[in-house]
């Protein structure tokens, strides 16, 4: 049987969509859950603007044009008021979720792996801002940001294919501009990648968080005597002697790693966040909503 | 090969050692395997050099402990075993051990076997023949080999006799004629007839004797002198003061042998023999079985007691007193003064008694038994216990033996007897008919004033005439025996005390009783006394001392048992003959224990000797620990001993230990539960009204909610004040601690244990009230009627409990606080019975009660369900409708007041009772 008969099988093809789409209620339903917890009382958005919804009256002021005014208001007093709308306009805001091998990694059992803690967070951040009335997408060109309730079914489904490097690369193509973005990953592929990223967001206005997710042994690294480590894509490996000889080392590598990623940050106009995978999803969601709320003022 | 003191059976292994330093460096030159480690973080570690340039090595304590796990391996195979015996010393050709194997040889009996079996190994090593020969028990020596020999070690035993003279002679004609060395294993006493045997044994080849260096203790016979056991210790030499404890060990009361006296005795510098009284309670001594010297575990220093050394016991158990009845109208004075010159006398409750196994034990007046008690007192008289029965008011009144013959009763007995106000009367007292000349009265003298005005009447049954041993004029049964088992019962077929005839009171009686052997003196008979007789082992003493059942040997003749030599058909022991037990020890009175003297040409040596003692399995072991060892400093170096998999490990080694370590035992008993402790504090440091488990819940709850109702009204108004009630469980929980016992009826409540109604039963007999309530009064009346009633007479059946009655107007029940004509509960039914009164309380003239005897009555029975009138819920307001309105109200008031009143009777008695006096006295004090 060839390759495309098996595809074409359609037992094949159901069986392969039922295990596509376990995986997929169970990521919706805790993402629901996880942006069940976060009240959008503080939301950025309720001030006077554009938009089509009362907001309040407000006596007219000086400079204010005439055709603000009010009438019907006015008249049931002696002084003048301008009638204000409620700020609609939608942000849209563009996620980018490493998906790459390096973040199918969990030191314990009792732990998620990164790629899951950053697909639940990613996803919960996306109901809320949905529910906020913002468009959210993919970066790229694949999954355009919109604002249907349908989309967070689509993000869902992009973030059930694994990717297939070993490091992951930020998705940098076809931004919107003055959007939003947020990008999870671990960040130990190319950091130049991230750079060049970061630098045409900026440049296009797009301003964002950095959400680095980190397992609690990649912080520690408790390893001891002579061992070979390999990525979890195979193509990389190093061999020691003495692992714990390495990890001052190493420890040093990695607060210079996000060393950088905080100046480029604040070069560029984002946010830079570590998230361990042994703390609480929730945390890490309060800190994402909170900073792309900041960024939106 | 030897190397100090140890040898070698395979020292060409040792070779191997050479190539250790070659392992080493081969061991040294490979480093630890690396782990493979999936690593999301290697992107940072890329272009990270080692410090160390040199690869990582084996550390050399490690690889040490890899050499000496291999070396321990190599030296274990090369088969290393301490103290090898020189083979130059030993001789050659067949061995011949001789052992004593008497009851003295058994204080080292353990060692001694050690022995045996070292020499055997030995022997079995130089492909020596075997074979062992015993004193004791000879038989032809045949040698064999000696593993063969060895593994029949363990069923040579010694035996608790000492090789008489001609066993030793027997034992000499058994040798082969060939020649063989000989090991003698001596008991360290002489016995005669060892010089031939000796001298014998000489001739085949070299004699080697080994000889425990403690001495033999001996224990004679114990003997009474003044009421003391006077003990007598002996051993075989005088060397210097010597202290020994003697224990006197027996049955307690629950079955178990223990030590139930110490007697510490000293050996003065120059004597054999030391000697010490053991005074002891009549009680203990009669529960003494044996008498041994703590430690010395011979069959020497043993001695059991039988009959002559105490004196008979009898148990007196008489029925529950019934109010203040004078002394000298008790039955139980008259036996006293009967049987305590003669015997020893024990009181209590039958289940104690029965433990001290008495001889006799007396029911004056008792009629039923539960049912525990009836079991443990039928297996004690199938095992050779008297029964003796008085009749009295209640055996008449009772249904026992009425229809089937009861078996602790010889005959069935007729409805009533004779009664006071019942159908039968003679015209005048009657008087004993002459005994029998079957009768084990048979020639005692009659005195004319012995009269019987009431008896209780046997059945004319077909085997009647069979068991009466004594008569009237008239021919009616007196006395009546049958036997059970082993045992017999007899029942006098009237009271013991003076009320139905003057027989108690008459020297007749002390005779009959001595007749039946319920009191005798008891000496040591004499061989010839004891002509014709035979006498059956009920029990063994083994060399080590210790008591076994006989089983089935054959019964010796009573000319033999006293004076004949011990050996396989007279063991020492205790025998029972034809009316007594006498033991036959090891030692008699005037046996004495001589020291060995051996000719001066003979090696003597101990019985300890320096083993052979392989250590290759010791070293392998040893190597298998460094090996475990090994794998977790490997694990440790190589970082894999790290988190969880550190704790896996150290569990496992944990584990380890564990299994090697014996598990602990659990010593605790129930009856230290603190808890059970602090709840038997709280239930006496207060009055506490008590209600029985039913197993309803419902019921139940109302119960507690009841007594809680009464208890809160005795604290308002009297000066009563019980603490919380509490829920009982019959199985479990202690009766004793509380005076009053609700049990109400329900028909599906389990019927208690026999132990519960042991319990209950002496919860009755020792003055507790159980008041039980069918609570059915509104739908039936007193009896069987109802579930309830039905339910109610099979609860109070194995019950103990006196013949009943309505209670009567001038109850002290109607007086003792509130004064009440009627005992309304919840349904204001029918009579409440309690204890009926004495037949004889009469009205007097002028008083408004009858004077009617002490004591409270132990049930109080009815159907008012007063706990669903009595309950208050936790705020103190009724649970349950009493009636309607006013009328229900004050039915419910006058069944608190019954219940003020029920318990103030349970805790005054008959004090109201007694006011009844204060008007006579105030009148004859002239005011």
């Amino acid at each position: 049987m060839t390759e495309t008969a098996r595809l074409t099988d359609p037992r094949q093809l159901r069986e392969r969509a039922e295990r596509q789409a376990e995986s997929l209620p169970p990521l919706l339903a805790r993402a629901e859950h996880l942006a069940g917890t976060v009240l959008l009382g503080d939301h950025g958005r309720r001030r006077s603007g554009l938009g089509d919804d009362f907001w309040q009256y407000r006596p007219a002021q000086i400079g204010d044009p005439a055709r603000w005014i009010d009438w019907r208001r006015s008249a049931r007093s002696d002084d003048r008021y301008v009638r204000e709308r409620e700020w609609q306009i939608a942000q849209s805001v563009m996620l980018w979720v490493d998906q790459a091998a390096s973040m199918r990694f969990a030191s314990d059992k009792g732990l998620p792996d990164k790629g899951e803690r950053a697909r639940l967070l990613a996803l919960a951040t996306a109901i809320l801002l949905i529910r906020g009335g913002e468009r959210v997408g993919l970066t790229g060109t694949l999954l355009p940001p919109r604002r249907a309730r349908n989309q967070i079914y689509r993000l869902a489904e992009f973030f059930a294919e694994p990717g297939t490097d070993d490091y992951g690369v930020p998705e940098h193509r076809a931004m919107i501009p003055n959007a939003r973005a947020l990008f999870i990953s671990d960040f130990f592929g190319r950091l130049d990648e991230v750079e060049l990223a970061l630098t045409k967001a900026a440049d296009r206005g797009v301003r964002g968080v950095l959400l680095q997710v980190l397992d609690p042994s990649e912080e520690s690294f408790p390893f001891k005597g002579r061992t070979v480590f390999q990525s979890i894509g195979g193509t990389v490996e190093h061999e020691t002697l003495k692992a714990g000889d390495l990890r001052d080392r190493y420890l040093t590598r990695l607060a210079e790693r996000k060393d950088r990623l905080d100046h480029l940050c604040r070069a560029t106009g984002w946010q830079f966040h570590t998230h361990h995978t042994d703390r609480s999803a929730q945390s890490a969601l309060l800190t994402i909503y909170a900073a792309l709320d900041r960024g939106t003022t | 090969m030897m190397l100090g003191p140890i040898g070698f059976a395979a020292p060409w292994l040792l070779i191997a050692l050479a190539a250790l330093p070659i392992l080493w460096i081969i061991l040294r030159a490979v480093p630890p395997a690396p782990i493979r480690r999936r690593f999301p973080g290697v992107a940072l570690l890329l272009g990270l050099k080692d410090e160390e340039s040199v690869s990582d090595r084996t550390p050399w304590w490690l690889l040490l402990l890899r050499m000496l796990a291999v070396a321990a391996v190599i030296i274990g195979l090369a088969g290393p075993i301490l103290n090898p015996q020189d083979e130059a010393e030993t001789g050659s050709g067949p061995l011949l051990i001789v052992m004593d194997g008497s009851w003295a040889a058994a204080r080292d009996w353990d060692r001694s076997a050690t022995l045996v079996e070292g020499l055997l190994a030995e022997a079995g090593r130089q492909g020596r023949t075997a074979a062992i020969l015993r004193l004791t028990t000879p038989e032809a020596v045949t040698f064999a080999a000696a593993d063969t020999l060895r593994a029949r070690l363990p069923g040579y035993q010694p035996q608790p006799w000492s090789p008489a003279p001609q066993q030793i002679d027997a034992a000499g004609g058994l040798l082969p004629d060939t020649d063989f060395d000989t090991y003698w294993l001596s008991d360290g006493l002489a016995h005669e007839g060892r010089t031939a045997l000796l001298q014998e044994l000489e001739s085949r080849g070299t004699v080697t004797i080994y000889e425990s260096p403690r001495p033999a203790l001996g224990l004679k016979p114990v003997t009474i002198e003044d009421g003391a056991l006077q003990v007598t210790a002996i051993r075989p030499m005088a060397l210097g003061p010597q202290e020994i404890t003697v224990q006197a060990m027996g049955r307690d009361p629950s079955g178990t042998l223990r030590t139930l006296a110490n007697l510490p005795m000293t050996f003065a510098d120059a004597e054999t023999e030391a000697t010490a009284g053991l005074s002891l309670p009549a009680e203990l001594r009669a529960r003494v079985t044996h008498l041994s010297i703590a430690g010395a575990r011979t069959a020497g220093a043993t001695t059991l007691s039988d009959d002559s050394f105490r004196r008979r016991e009898v148990a007196l158990i008489g029925a529950r007193q019934e109010g203040e009845t004078l002394d000298l109208l008790s039955p139980m004075h008259y036996l006293r003064k009967a049987l305590a010159p003669t015997v020893d006398l024990i009181e209590g409750p039958l289940m104690d008694m029965i433990p001290a196994n008495p001889d006799v034990i007396v029911l004056a007046d008792v009629a039923t038994l539960s049912e525990s008690e009836e079991e443990a007192l039928y297996e004690w008289i199938d095992q050779g216990g008297m029964l003796l029965r008085f009749a009295g008011p209640r055996l008449a009144a009772s249904d026992v033996s009425r229809e089937v013959e009861d078996p602790f009763l010889p005959v069935r007995l007729r409805a009533g007897g004779r009664n006071v106000g019942g159908a039968m009367s003679w015209g005048e007292p009657k008087t004993l008919a002459p005994f029998d000349a079957t009768s084990p009265f048979s020639g005692l003298e009659i005195p004319g004033d012995v009269t019987i005005s009431s008896q209780v009447m046997a059945q004319p049954d077909p085997s009647l005439a069979d068991r009466v041993i004594a008569r009237l004029t008239d021919g009616t049964p007196l006395v009546t025996r049958k036997t059970t088992g082993q045992g017999q019962v007899v029942l006098f077929h009237v009271t013991a005390n003076a009320e139905w005839s003057t027989l108690p009171l008459s020297g007749l009686f002390v005779q009959m009783l001595e007749r039946l052997s319920v009191s005798s003196s008891t000496s040591r008979p004499q061989a010839e006394d004891l002509a014709g007789t035979t006498w059956q082992p009920v029990q063994l003493l083994t060399a080590t001392g210790r008591i076994e059942p006989a089983g089935t040997l054959p019964g010796v003749p009573g000319e033999r048992l006293i004076d004949a030599a011990l050996g396989a058909d007279l063991r020492p022991g205790l025998y029972q003959g034809p009316d007594r037990t006498l033991a036959r020890n090891v030692l008699s009175a005037d046996d004495t224990l001589r020291p060995t003297q051996w000719p001066a040409r003979l090696r003597v040596e101990g019985l300890t000797r320096a083993q052979e003692q392989p250590l290759g399995g010791w070293l392998l072991a040893l190597s298998l620990i460094l090996l475990t060892a090994d794998i977790l400093a490997t694990l440790a170096l190589s970082g894999r001993l790290t988190g969880r998999g550190a704790g896996g490990a150290t569990a496992a080694v944990l584990l380890a230990l564990t299994l090697v370590s014996p598990a602990p035992v659990r010593a605790q008993q129930a009856t230290d539960d603190p808890q059970e402790i602090a709840r038997a504090i709280a239930a006496t440091s207060e009055v506490v009204l008590a209600h029985v488990v039913t197993g309803n819940p419902q019921v139940d709850d109302l119960s507690q909610a009841g007594l809680r109702g009464l208890t809160q009204v005795l604290t308002f108004r009297t000066s009563v004040e019980p603490a919380a009630p509490v829920a009982v469980n019959l199985e479990t929980d202690e009766l004793a601690f509380y005076p009053f016992l609700y049990w109400p009826i329900t028909p599906d409540q389990p019927i208690p244990s026999a132990e519960a109604y042991e319990k209950l039963n002496r919860y009755l007999r020792t003055g507790g009230m159980i008041m039980f309530d069918t609570r059915d009064a509104d739908v039936a009346g007193f009896g069987a009627s109802s579930p309830n009633g039905r339910k109610l007479q099979a609860l109070a059946e194995p019950l103990d409990i006196p013949a009943l009655e309505p209670v009567p107007e001038d109850h002290v029940l109607t007086r003792t606080f509130y004064l009440l004509r009627d005992f309304p509960g919840r349904h204001a039914g029918r009579d409440v019975w309690v204890e009926s009164a004495p037949a004889d309380a009469e009205l007097i003239e002028g008083m408004p009660f009858r004077n009617l005897n002490d004591g409270v009555t132990p049930v109080v029975i009815g159907g008012n369900d007063w706990a669903a009138a009595w309950a208050v819920d936790q705020t103190g307001n009724p649970m349950l409708p009493v009636g309607r309105g006013y009328a229900g109200e004050r039915q419910r008031e006058i069944a608190l007041r019954f219940g003020v009143n029920l318990i103030m009777h349970v805790l005054t008695g008959n004090y109201k009772s007694d006011q009844v006096h204060v008007p006579a006295l105030l009148d004859r004090l002239g005011q």
